[in-house]
């Protein structure tokens, strides 16, 4: 029995008995007594002035019971953001509408139908206004997006000066004089790091029940930051956080969007307050769409500097990073988390500048890598097009640049210190387990027979795992929710009277299986079968504080709380077993559910003995508290650096542009695995959501900033049969960051997949002279490309 | 209609979706919506043996029908061999898409016990995930598919990978 | 997500159908088309008039030299009916490459040439393979060729108090072969097309005596493209000789950008699938 917590062990997940049967319980399906239903009336506009909102006709609507406008909210105060530069949503429009989409009126009925017709039929009147759409036309400046800011450009984020406390150097000059050595070859692309929208196949919904008579709050949210949103609230409404009760229950994907607080959480609360009824709003999708948060949305330069026979000397990239038009949760900061992982796994000074814009969109924020995919998409294309400029092999390139592992530490430019990595590794073991001089000589085979077949490399470092509490001093905390100025891991392990375990855990899980991993930690740490161990999440009745789940943190911050907690825990019982055991502590192990003396097996202690005892305070040895729980906080001392390397084989029908991809194999080093099916389950996903980037998916608004892409029907994402079987490999790694040598790897995939597939389309077609294609590779670009390079 | 082997009756307005009856009528909530536009799969069901969106249905059109919904696929206990592969071969994550998806499995693996890959993949294309990259789905399938035949599912390919 | 109210009528019979067409009315057998548009409340019309459960309406019949399909065929059942497959290869082949799994056994061929839907498959199918559509209103029937049919982007030649019982295909005779392929939005055959054609031809001693080529997804709706068809025949049905013609394919179709396509690239896709299924029809010949 006791296998089944082994660390390292593909367990099955505790989580999946209920959710096959379809007796999971998400946000939607909660339906109280007496619950209503929300539906926003959106702006059509992307930029219009409003002179007038006529509510009368729809609330005698049948059914409707009430309608919100601005007026009835504004003293709530617009949403809060932790990096709060630039301006910050009101939470129903304030008389200019900046986005299509942006919510401008919210009506209360007894059922949906009714909610939306109502909706419906609220007349607005609006004069419309010019929309800022493009990154370029925003930086200029030409036209404000709020005339109330100095400029479009609420920020630039630069390599060395992010945190002008650490003082760092500028390397520009460095990158600036390396291309005019006489040697050096200098390799240029403009290229687009489209926008996107998460797509959570679980559309998000907030149902919110304020209990009149005890004046608190129970909030039921598809969060992956239900604590967040608790201070939120709190905040918001003046109230203590003891009366704010936020329930994330099973939630169905979040990739980031389900990381912000949204203005719906808090108008859903308000209204369940104004009415003392259970309030309910779930966004249709195309609310999801254009209404939840989308990512990226770059448009960059990056310009790499070498010499002839393979040495970097140094990398630029100059960009533009599109923020939407309101500031949220991380929105200005998410460029950093590229930043911070600028120069990838490679030595070379760099000079990186992005200019965080806004526009007459919807807000962008974190969505699966934040910032780090981007980083590394323009780092990793360039070096491959510089690679294939000097005619050098790109896994040879890439390897002739890397740290090499006894090299770390490595201090980067940017101040951040990578205590680990073994990139030299990842790419043996890629070579190795993908075959590639034989994928080679197939691809040359086929070439000769004509057909456009190409193999992409694409190597990553990451940082994640927030994380390290210097991070708080640049907004990465839920201090602007009143909570602390840190973003710690928390863990409770508690042992129950009758010896099974209860843990309690900080983390907003959305598919990433934790019920099982933590279990796992635990049970392992404490000798315990998986099945005995209950973990807990997403109510912050159960714990004071949790962060939530985001930034490939869990394992690596909240799973170390876990397992110090389970640490603390087992000493404790050493002490009971010991007494009951008539030995000494450090004498007692733990296996297979009881305690017993090392070498001793016959005779052992159970835990519900062991537990018993540490409840009846009278049958305690002297010195020793009652209780058997501990309460963890960890606060690491870096973030953690995962890292790996990828390869895609494609074939492109050359006369369509459409692509195929043959093979897909990954190497990647998250440190010590837990539960590897669980690890290759995130890496699977993660690579798709890459793929669907590379292939597929770009949210588009159109010069007046009407969003075309708002429903799948015209926002393609990846099926089943697109993609093949992923072939994966594990380099380990471990860090010393924290104590299991864990590091995330729940965005790895997506930071290392849609650069690989992009080079190994260049490289299909790289016989046509095809240099470059913008993602997503359609079939329509693909073709573009190879009428561009033919002519 | 007949409802996982239960007769259900209501009167609704005609413009009620199916998926909104199975869910807020009857309180089965393991059938979840995830779109508008019928491109998910999230809602699938069986309707007449077949599996259709019940999002894109009106409940009036169910009238007289034979509905099975996941929470009627497992039998006497017993979970259906897709509902086992699922769990076996870490065929979900977050779990929103997956009742859908064990539904199209189902029915596929009803009219083709041995489907080839491709078939599994095509046969699944109505029904979106983001979190598995499907991989673990096809294994899933392949997996139950073993069972339905009889055979001895082939071992999980994370067995090796690191 | 949630459709605006409506009135719901539910006929046994197609006089009762008929009764309650009008302008206002909308007619649904399987609803696949009809419905999203009802959630997105980009359509909302005051009747239903839902023909789902008329009898009779669901066989493909062979008759004197036709297949007929009638109202409520399901894609799957066309997609999958062997003596379409045989004597219609082209509308099996587009009835298997719509939608997805769930939607063929909802959807209903002629629900989707009603709809006349740009990007669709089968409407380009009953183009090329010369089909009639069967009109019924209150007392009356008519024949329209589907070449009459297809008159703009979500518009068909149907009046608000007809319903399209049934389609009837020519089989194909000796030397006579169709097909259809395409280009979809994620590449590969899969979701809504770019571009895709469907090809009819008869074949005389070695070359080609008659065709028709049908394009869709690539203009303003589903269209016949005669000058390629003109240009096929006499030849050898060479790839050759079938690409040269080829470069005719969007002489008769305003081609159309969208997402997926700039008029450039659509009139170069209506070209290479326009050759492809017509290579393909020619071999397809029994």
């Amino acid at each position: 029995m006791a296998t089944t917590s082994v660390m390292g062990g593909a367990v099955r997940r505790r989580e999946d008995p209920a959710l096959i049967t379809g007796r999971g319980t998400y946000v939607d399906d909660l339906q109280p007594t007496s619950l209503l239903h929300v539906a926003f009336n959106r702006s059509p506009y992307a930029h219009a002035r409003i002179k007038s909102v006529d509510t009368a006709a729809a609330s005698k609507m049948p059914g409707v019971v009430a309608i919100f406008t601005h007026d009835d909210v504004a003293h709530l105060g617009p949403l809060l953001a932790q990096v709060p530069i630039g301006k910050l949503r009101p939470l129903l429009s304030d008389g200019e509408i900046k986005h299509t989409g942006e919510a401008i009126a919210m009506v209360i009925a007894e059922n949906r139908y009714q909610a939306q017709d109502a909706a419906d039929a609220i007349e607005i009147d609006c004069d419309v206004l010019p929309a800022v759409i493009g990154l370029k036309e925003a930086k200029s400046d030409a036209t404000k997006v709020h005339e109330d800011l100095d400029s479009n450009v609420l920020h630039t984020w630069t390599y060395h000066g992010y945190w002008e406390a650490l003082g760092l150097e500028d390397q520009t000059p460095l990158v600036d004089a390396a291309m005019e050595r006489d040697d050096a070859v200098v390799v240029s692309l403009e290229m687009t790091n489209q926008r996107l929208i998460p797509v959570a196949i679980e559309p998000r919904s907030v149902m919110a029940d304020y209990d009149l008579g005890y004046d608190r709050f129970t909030v039921h949210s598809s969060s992956q930051v239900p604590h967040a949103l608790s201070g939120a609230i709190a905040t918001m409404f003046g109230m203590p956080l003891s009366d704010v009760r936020v329930i994330a229950p099973e939630v169905g994907g979040g990739f980031g969007a389900k990381l912000n607080v949204y203005n719906d959480e808090i108008l859903v609360a308000f209204a369940s307050k104004q009415l003392g009824r259970p309030v309910k709003w779930t966004e249709t999708r195309r609310e999801a769409g254009g209404a939840t948060i989308h990512g990226r949305g770059w448009l960059g330069t990056a310009t790499i500097v070498g010499t002839k026979d393979g040495e970097f000397l140094g990398y630029k990239l100059e960009a533009i990073a599109d923020m939407g038009a309101y500031t949220q949760n991380f929105t200005v900061a998410i460029p950093l988390l590229g930043l911070w992982i600028a120069s990838g796994q490679y030595k070379m000074p760099v000079s990186w500048t992005v200019d965080c814009v806004v526009t007459h969109t919807m807000t962008t924020d974190a969505y699966r890598g934040a910032g780090r995919p981007e980083a590394i998409y323009y780092l990793e294309r360039i070096i491959d097009a510089y690679a294939r400029e000097i005619g050098m092999d790109p896994i040879e390139v890439r390897r002739k640049n890397f740290w090499k592992k006894d090299e770390f530490p490595a201090t980067m430019g940017c101040g951040f210190s990578l205590d680990s990595g073994d990139y030299d590794a990842a790419v043996d073991r890629l070579i190795d387990v993908s075959g590639y001089q034989d994928l080679l000589k197939m691809r040359d085979e086929a070439r000769a027979e004509g057909r456009y077949v190409g193999i992409g490399v694409g190597s990553y470092v990451e940082v994640c795992g927030f994380g390290p509490a210097v991070l708080a001093e640049i907004g990465f905390s839920w201090a602007s929710y009143g909570l602390p100025a840190a973003f710690n891991g928390t863990g409770m392990v508690r042992v129950n009277p009758d010896g099974t375990v209860t843990v309690l855990i900080g983390t907003g899980p959305t598919g990433q299986g934790h019920e099982t991993t933590w279990a796992q930690i635990v049970g392992s740490e404490l000798g315990i079968a998986a099945e005995m161990i209950r973990v807990r999440h997403g109510d912050t009745n159960d714990l004071p504080m949790g962060i939530g789940t985001f930034g490939s943190r869990s394992i690596a911050v909240d799973g170390a709380a876990a397992f110090n907690a389970a640490t603390r825990v087992k000493e404790k019982a050493a002490k009971i077993a010991a007494h009951l055991l008539e030995a000494a502590p450090e004498d007692v192990v733990f296996e297979d559910g009881a305690a017993h003396v090392a070498g001793s097996p016959e005779k052992s202690v159970e835990w519900a003995a062991i537990a018993k005892a540490a409840y009846q305070a009278h049958t305690l040895p002297e010195g020793v508290e009652s209780g058997l729980e501990e309460n963890v906080v960890f606060s690491p001392g870096n973030a953690t650096w995962p890292f790996g390397t990828h390869l895609a084989v494609v074939e492109v029908d050359e006369t369509t542009g459409d692509v195929k991809i043959l093979k897909y194999v990954a190497v990647d080093d998250c440190g010590n695995l837990v539960n590897p099916m669980i690890v290759n389950g995130q890496v699977h996903g993660g690579i798709t959501q890459g793929v669907g980037q590379a292939l597929f998916e770009e949210a588009v608004y159109d010069e007046s900033g009407n969003l075309l892409t708002g429903s799948l029907l015209d926002y393609p994402l990846p099926t089943a049969s697109d993609l093949p079987y992923f072939e994966l490999s594990h380099t380990i790694t471990p860090t010393d960051v924290n104590p299991m040598g864990v590091k995330g790897i729940g965005e790895a995939g997506t930071i290392g997949s849609a650069h690989t597939i992009v080079n190994a389309v260049v490289d299909a077609l790289s016989p046509l002279g095809v240099k470059h294609i913008d993602m997503p590779l359609r079939p329509k670009r693909v073709w573009a490309a190879i009428q561009e390079a033919s002519n | 209609m007949t409802v996982n082997g239960q007769e259900v009756s209501a009167d609704v307005e005609p413009r009620t979706l199916l998926v909104h009856f199975i869910r807020e009528n009857l309180h089965l909530t393991g059938t979840h919506v995830g779109c508008e536009t019928g491109y998910c799969g999230a809602c699938t069901i069986h309707v007449g043996g077949k599996p259709v969106k019940s999002c894109t249905m009106l409940a009036v059109q169910a009238d007289g029908a034979v509905v099975t919904t996941i929470e009627g696929l497992a039998t006497d206990d017993a979970l259906h061999p897709v509902q086992e592969g699922f769990w076996e071969r870490h065929g979900l994550q977050c779990g929103f898409c997956t009742p859908g998806m064990i539904m199209s499995a189902a029915a596929l693996l009803a009219e083709n016990s041995n489907p080839s890959e491709d078939e599994i993949r095509h046969g699944i294309e109505g029904n979106l995930c983001r979190c598995t990259g499907y991989h673990n789905i096809v294994r899933a399938v392949e997996y139950a598919g073993s069972k339905v035949r009889g055979e001895e599912p082939a071992a999980p390919d994370w067995e090796g990978t690191s | 997500m949630y459709p605006r109210e409506f009135d719901y009528v539910a006929p046994a019979t197609l006089e009762e159908a008929m009764g309650a067409l009008g302008e206002d009315a909308k007619v649904m057998a399987g609803g696949m088309s009809l419905i999203p548009l009802m959630k997105m409340r980009l359509f909302s019309p005051a009747v239903v008039v839902d023909i789902g459960r008329l009898p009779g309406f669901d066989a493909v019949e062979e008759q004197n030299g036709h297949v007929s399909i009638g109202a409520l065929v399901r894609h799957s059942a066309t997609a999958t009916s062997p003596l379409i497959n045989l004597v219609a290869t082209a509308l099996s082949t587009a009835a298997s490459l719509t939608g997805d799994v769930q939607v063929r056994n909802r959807g209903t061929t002629c629900g989707a040439i009603a709809h006349a839907d740009l990007v669709a498959d089968q409407p380009a199918a009953v183009l090329a393979l010369g089909a009639t559509m069967v009109a019924q209103s209150s007392g009356a029937s008519r024949e329209i060729a589907a070449a009459d049919f297809f008159v703009d982007a979500l518009t068909s030649a149907l009046e608000p108090n007809e319903i399209l019982t049934s389609v009837r295909i020519p089989k194909h005779g000796p030397g006579e072969g169709s097909a259809y392929d395409k280009l979809g939005r994620r590449g590969g055959r899969s979701d809504y097309a770019i571009a895709g054609a469907a090809a009819w031809v008869k074949m005389d001693g070695g070359s080609i005596a008659d065709a028709r080529v049908a394009l869709t997804g690539v203009g303003t709706k589903v269209s016949l493209a005669n000058e390629m068809a003109a240009a096929l025949v006499g030849t050898d049905g060479s790839e050759a000789a079938v690409k040269e013609a080829s470069q005719k394919a969007s002489d008769d179709v305003t081609i159309i950008e969208d997402l997926y396509g700039t008029e450039e690239y659509k009139t170069h896709l209506a070209s290479v699938f326009a050759a492809r299924a017509v290579l393909q029809a020619i071999s397809n010949v029994s």
